[in-house]
């Protein structure tokens, strides 16, 4: 792993762009919901992991014909969800939908860093070697094979190590 | 009940993942994106005084919860919703793989997947060092698939096409020309 420190001015904000860049919901719902709301949230992650069982999106084998263009079935659940994506926010923002509870819904623009590419290309190696992606495996423990939580805590000190040289790295 | 068994269509999960978009939003503006409970977690056990962990992660526990979720509807349907018929697998893919040890007959190779297999080279390698590329490279490029493929792109933005793309590029490269090399190890 190339470590390069950069020459630049020292960034005055450490927590550079640090929300809007890490997929965090930058807009903080105004509304004190009471904890157990999370449990809507966790509906939506048990409906999410059966997909991923049912339709085997957790599994190495479908990875493996993925990365070798040996099974179409996994370019088609990925080109399927965009789409239908794609159609859900443009509905969501041509109407302007609000929330359940009466809130607008925000969407902030990604701004272009080395990051992405970099870091993009690093996570594309682990994918093809584990066979998933952060999540799949949940579902892959949830499914019975444990020794994968030995594969998230590994995953958890990557993302600890990227915290650490954040800022030597190039982004 | 047999057609809730069989493996499901592509169209069909497809359209529940992207589904997993809108309600997420409409149920408290949440951002569909996975990795990020990876630094919640960082955040919550082991902040270190480093600034990228210093955030106030409880607000975010939604995801956590959702990620729970995830877990949970994986014992259900591996509990009760399984498959009862061999997986198909590309015989190309079968024949490769035989090559190496490993029999295609399991969503998750047990040559691979077990805790037997840690304490192998390449077991070693495909879970702790494959683990790592993941966490590391998910946080740099800002989002794995759910939050730049599938999120980032359904808001149409064009830096989550570029990570997509070298998602892609890294997964070709490892799978086709470096991967043959670490399956041959034992």
């Amino acid at each position: 792993m190339s470590v390069k420190n950069i020459t630049a001015i020292q960034q005055p904000d450490t927590d550079f762009e640090v929300r809007s860049l890490q997929t965090m919901c930058v807009n903080q719902s105004e509304k004190e919901l009471p904890w157990w709301y999370n449990f809507s949230y966790m509906a939506v992650g048990i409906l999410f992991g059966i997909v991923f069982i049912k339709a085997e999106i957790i599994s190495w084998i479908r990875i493996q014909e993925m990365f070798r263009l040996q099974s179409f079935h996994m370019y088609g659940v990925i080109g399927t969800a965009v789409v239908v994506g794609i159609i859900s926010v443009f509905l969501i923002k041509k109407f302007n939908v609000k929330t359940i509870h009466g809130e607008s819904i925000d969407f902030q623009p990604k701004k272009f860093n080395k990051g992405q590419v970099y870091g993009g290309l690093l996570f594309g190696l682990g994918w093809a070697i584990t066979g998933a992606c952060p999540g799949p495996l949940f579902a892959q423990v949830g499914s019975g094979v444990l020794v994968i939580l030995v594969v998230i805590l590994s995953a958890i000190a990557g993302t600890w190590t990227y915290g650490y040289f954040r800022d030597k790295l190039p982004h | 009940m047999d057609f809730i068994k069989q493996p499901w269509p592509w169209y069909v999960a497809g359209a529940f993942i992207g589904l997993t978009v809108p309600a997420l939003l409409l149920l408290g503006n949440r951002h569909f994106g996975i990795s990020a409970n990876l630094r919640h977690i960082c955040a919550a056990c082991l902040p270190a005084n480093l600034p990228f962990f210093k955030y106030n992660w409880k607000k975010e526990a939604w995801n956590l919860f959702f990620a729970g979720g995830i877990i949970i509807g994986a014992f259900i349907a591996t509990q009760w919703l399984a498959n009862p018929n061999p997986i198909v697998v590309n015989p190309k893919l079968v024949t490769e793989l035989s090559g190496y040890g490993i029999a295609a007959d399991n969503l998750m190779p047990k040559e691979i997947f077990s805790f037997e297999s840690l304490l192998t080279l390449r077991g070693f390698i495909m879970l702790v060092a494959g683990g790592f590329l993941v966490g590391f490279g998910t946080r740099y490029a800002g989002g794995c698939t759910s939050g730049h493929a599938i999120m980032g792109l359904s808001n149409l933005q064009w830096p989550s096409l570029i990570a997509t793309i070298m998602f892609m590029v890294g997964g070709f490269l490892m799978a086709n020309f470096i991967l043959p090399f670490i399956l041959r190890l034992s």
